[in-house]
Formats: structure tokens, sequence, C-alpha cells
């Protein structure tokens, strides 16, 4: 079922990249091909395989429990803040939070996720940034 | 004579204390990546690729320390593959089948000493191969106009589920799905933006670094956080290595096997669509077939561990010959690595060795360097890998999502890319779960540009006329290979990958 789903999709997908690609506006200035062909060939395959893909599904995959997805979107949540925030906080701050947070969620103690978060933070910043000379996200405190 | 004068460029290169500091530190960081289960090669050259941008290094210090990375990677799969039964990435896979029978029977420190000798041996070969066939191979690709590039890239793509895949559609979709990503920005021949929707981001295109970080390392932490599996692999087993070095019988008995399996592995690593996993697979499969009269294969016969090491190792050289001659990868990792020299503005392919002999050569002189470095670090140095084992991924895979972030972001500085990247992390996780492979994606985002002008200047010198794609014998050729490539695994595939799956316990569609 699930391949079946993904191949609709693929579907779908390939219909609207048709529509996007006829929408591109076409240069005066155009070589022989233009700038549509490729991308229709590519929609024609894209929407091909997942014909295939719906005709001849693969066995079920083992999909995760409504809790383990959840845990998924957290950490995806978690991340996307992570990006929104370094600018904001800075990178030591916002990176000791986000590997806390992962290495809890992992299963580490509190006192643990603690540790790991910090000490991955500082260890990245002083080795990337002190060390190697990266540029990081500059924070309120100026790391 | 000249190839040696070469070479010898190419050390005066490679020799240089960055280099050689370089190459050191790229063994070690391979061989951990390489032994830590859900670290493997791809990914492991994936994250560093970032670093070794933003630190500002030039092309061939780059390429150095990353294939160290690649090379290192394929010594450090065995060490879990011995100890623990789990092989470290998917090439060491194999080498459970013997590996793990031998160190129950206390032979660890052997086996462990044994199958870094026999990978020496895959991977110095290899690299001899490379040097006297990629120079060969650069000589006929010289003679490629555009529409022999357009269908030696549908190869590649057509060829890349490769031998081993069970789903040609899936493999077909995931090839298209990075073509369709690498249209995304403006046009290069007419300057008209595509697929943007107005986002001023994409107008330069999607970056594809961001894409295989994305893809690789954070789909792997997503892996991780579903399984909940924090702990280490190693917890609660006791590791006893013994005694570090074989008997002198032990190598004479397998030497035959490993200079066997180091020519196969080769081969296996030059065609299209193999790589180092199939490599490994066919080394061990060909040797139990050839010498295993009494049966002793899967029970620790030292055979049994020397031949897929030497072989995986020997595809992983193999696979460099036609990224670098061609430009063209049949591997995932070395898809990778085409990244690194795209990245720096450098193209590969014939004229590679033209334009930029320094770099080819200087890059050969330090798989050469690296080969003895890693054979160093393997064999006394082992119980420090194992100890790096007992880390649990709790700890772990925090570290590699932290480090993805600031890699990418130190390229670019943008939260727009770290954005894009978490979207490809959320999908790759979703495609493994699918069983879609990865690779092509990654191809598909890195060659698409090249491919789509390839086509477009081949019609354009025919004056729009679409046969020119085929009418020479190269390209007819090349499109007939391409074509029995794509349609041979429908056949034969079901039956090559089952019999590799056997022994695997983990999904993943992330391949060496």
């Amino acid at each position: 079922m699930s391949d079946r789903i993904f191949g609709v999709f693929g579907i779908l997908l390939s219909i609207g990249y048709v529509f996007a690609a006829l929408a591109i506006e076409e240069s005066f200035l155009s070589d022989a091909v233009g700038p549509k062909a490729f991308p229709l060939i590519i929609a024609a395959i894209l929407g091909l395989s997942s014909l295939a893909i719906v005709l001849r599904p693969d066995a079920e995959p083992q999909w995760p429990t409504l809790g383990r997805l959840a845990e998924i979107a957290a950490a995806v949540v978690v991340m996307i803040l992570y990006a929104e925030m370094l600018p904001v906080a800075g990178f030591v701050i916002a990176t000791a939070f986000a590997a806390a947070y992962l290495a809890w969620r992992l299963g580490s103690s509190a006192l643990e996720s603690v540790f790991v978060g910090v000490g991955t933070s500082v260890g990245i910043y002083v080795i990337f940034h002190l060390v190697l000379g990266l540029s990081l996200a500059r924070g309120p405190f100026g790391f | 004579m000249e190839t040696l004068a070469n070479l010898g460029d190419g050390f005066a290169i490679a020799i240089t204390w960055q280099n050689l500091l370089l190459a050191l530190l790229g063994c070690f960081l391979g061989t951990i990546m390489g032994a830590l289960p859900g670290l493997g090669p791809s990914n492991g050259v994936a994250i560093l690729i970032p670093l070794a941008f933003t630190m500002g290094l030039g092309a061939t210090p780059s390429l150095i320390l990353l294939t160290s990375v690649y090379y290192g990677a394929m010594y450090g799969g065995r060490i879990s593959s011995i100890l623990l039964n789990i092989p470290g990435d998917e090439p060491a896979m194999m080498t459970c089948l013997d590996g793990y029978p031998m160190a129950k029977k206390g032979l660890a420190g052997e086996a462990l000493s044994l199958s870094g000798i026999a990978s020496f041996v895959g991977a110095f070969f290899a690299t001899w191969g490379l040097i006297l066939l990629a120079p060969q191979l650069v000589k006929i690709a010289l003679l490629f106009g555009p529409a022999e590039y357009f269908a030696l890239f549908a190869l590649a793509f057509m060829t890349l589920g490769g031998v081993s895949s069970t789903n040609q559609a899936k493999s077909a979709f995931a090839a298209a799905l990075g073509l369709g990503l690498a249209t995304i920005g403006v046009d290069t021949q007419t300057g008209v933006p595509r697929f943007t929707f107005g986002e001023v981001h994409l107008y330069d295109g999607l970056d594809f670094l961001v894409a295989i970080v994305g893809l690789f390392a954070l789909s792997e932490v997503f892996i991780f956080l579903e399984n909940r599996h924090g702990g280490s692999d190693a917890e609660g087993k006791k590791m006893v290595i013994g005694k570090l070095y074989p008997p002198m019988s032990m190598i004479k008995q397998t030497t035959p096997t490993m200079l066997r399996t180091s020519f196969l592995g080769f081969i296996a690593g030059v065609l299209p669509g193999a790589g180092a996993s199939l490599g490994s697979f066919i080394s061990y499969s060909m040797e139990k077939r050839l010498v295993d009269k009494e049966g002793t294969f899967g029970t620790g016969d030292p055979r049994g561990v020397a031949a897929p090491e030497a072989g995986n190792n020997a595809a992983a050289g193999g696979a460099l010959v036609p990224m670098l001659a061609l430009g063209v990868p049949g591997s995932g990792t070395t898809a990778v690595l085409l990244a690194v020299l795209l990245a720096l503005n450098i193209t590969p392919g014939p004229l590679l060795f033209t334009q930029n002999p320094d770099v080819v050569w200087g890059l050969i002189a330090a798989l050469f360097i690296a080969n003895f470095m890693l054979l160093a670090m393997n064999i006394p140095m082992v119980g420090l890998f194992t100890r790096v084992l007992m880390i649990p991924s709790r700890i772990l895979m925090p570290i590699v999502a932290m480090v993805s972030f600031v890699g990418i972001y130190g390229i670019s500085g943008s939260t727009f890319d770290l954005l894009v990247m978490i979207g490809f992390g959320v999908m790759g996780w979703g495609l493994r779960k699918l069983d879609v492979p990865l690779v092509p994606i990654i191809l598909g985002t890195l060659l698409g540009n090249a491919m789509e002008n390839n086509l477009r200047r081949a019609v354009t010198i025919d004056n729009g006329d679409w046969w020119t794609l085929i009418d020479s014998p190269l390209s007819l050729g090349l499109w007939a290979v391409a074509i029995i490539g794509f349609i041979l695994p429908l056949i034969f595939g079901a039956r090559v990958k089952a019999k590799m799956r056997q022994r695997r316990d983990e999904e993943g569609a992330i391949s060496d």
C-alpha cells in the first residue's frame, strides 16, 4: 500500500513538474532545444517509473509507530528552530540546546544530555572556530 | 616510463607537511567512520566535504583528505564485522561471515590483522590498476563528443541500480528526481529561471552539498531516532583481541586468495553500478567456490576473511577510475567525491589529466601513502579503534548532526540552506524507508546540468536534429550497454540481492 501511495504521489509530482516546465518563459535567444525539453524528458521518466511502482509495489516497509513518528517530527521541529535561532542566539548556545535535545531523545539521562550538548557545542567551537578559523554564527555575546 | 615520471611528480606534490598531515587525519577519521555502524564511507565523506571546503583547502589537499577518509572507511568497516558481527559499513557485510566465527574461536587479533593485510593488498593493487587503466580510459574518452557524453551519463544512471538492484523503477525514480532537482535555478544557456517559484534563494539552484549532507547524514540521525537506538553495539559484549600478528602460515595460505580477489574486486569497482559492496560479495562467493573444498567457509576460515576485505578495498580503488577518467562515478562514495571536485570548480573527466595533472597524480601518490599509513594504523593500533566502538550513538549522533549543520552553515551562512538540508534529511529518511536508493538522487543533482548541456549542445550542433544522439557507433555502443545494464537486473537482480541481504540486519539505501 505504501508503495502505491508513493507511486501516486510520484505521478502527481511529475504532472506538476510538467506544468511548471511548460510555464517556463522562453527567452527570445534560445538554442535549438530550449529550456523546456530536458525537464519534460525527466518528467516522463518520473511519471513512468512512478506508474511502474504503483503497478508492481514492493513488500510493505516497516513503518514506525505513531509515537516514533512524533519523535522524528519533534526532532525536525527542533532542527528548524535551531536553524532559525542560530543567527539570533549565536552558535554556542543554539548548538548546546539542539545537541542536548538530540542526546536526550536518543536515551541519555538528563545530566548526560546537558554534558553532551555543552561538550559538542564547545568542542566544535574550539576546533572549527578557534583552531580552523571557520566563521560560525555570532550571538549577542560574540559566540 | 611517462607514468612513472608523473607518479614521481605526484609524490613531490603529496609529500608536504600539510598533505601528509591531512592524509593521516583522513585515514584516522575514515577508519573510525568505517568502524562505527551507522556511519559509512559515503556519509563520512559527505559530512567532511563542507569542512574541507570552508577550511579553504585547495583541490589537491581536499581530495587527499577525503579519499583518505574513503580508503580508511573501507579498512574500518571490518573491525565491527569481526568483533561484533555487525558490519561497520555495507561493504564489510561479507567479512562477518568468517570474521566473527574466527573471533569466537579466540582468533580476533589474527582476524583483524589478517584482514588489515588483505585490505592493504587490495588497495595497493587497485591503486596500481588505477594508474594503468585510467590513462587508457582517458584516451577513449577524448573521442567523446556531446552526444557520447549524453549517452555516457544515461549509462551511468541506468546501470547505477546495479546488478544488486531489486526495483529498477525505484532507481529510475530516484535518478529522475535528482535530475529534476538539478534543473531548479537559472537555465545556464538561455538565462531564464526555471522552477524557482519566485524564490530568490533558488535562482542559483540547489547546492548539491546541502542535498548530500541532508540525504546521507541527517537521514541517518532520523533512523537512529526512529529506532531509539541510543546505546553502543559493543555494550555488554567483551572484546578480547589477543595476539595481533597472524602466523606466517596463515599469510601464506591466504596469499593466492588475496591476489585473486584484488583483481576481481578492482574489476567490480571499475564497472558501473557495482561498487565495493558487490566487489566484496563476488570475491567471497568466488573464493568459496574455488578453494572451499572442506566446507570451512563460514566457520572462521582465514581465507573467508581475506577475500571480502581484499575485494572491497580493491573495488574502492577501482571505483575511482571512471570517476577521475570520465567524470562519471559508479558508486555512492565516488559520487560524493565528484561533488568535492565540482564544488572546487574542477571538472573531472579526460581533460582533468591534461589540465590538472597535479591534482590527479598528487591524489594517486597520496593514495599510496595513505594505504601505508592505514596498514600501520590498522594493525598495531587496532585496539584504539575497537575502543571507539564503545561510544554509544546517543552521544555520537548529536555530534554528527551538529557537525553537518556547522559544515553547511560555514559554506553559505544562510538559514535557508539549513532548512533545505533538513528537508532533504526528512526526504532521505522517507525514501530509505520505501527502499528508494539515494545515490541516483545525488548523482542526478550533480550531473544534471552537465547532462542537459551535452544534450542541448549535441542537438544544437546538428541544427535541431535529435537523431544525432545515436548516429555514431560509439554512442550506439554506450546506449546498448546502458539498456542491457538496465534490463539485466530485472532478470537477475532479485536473486543476487537476496543472497547479499541474507546477512543484513539493518535496512539502508546507502551503499558504498
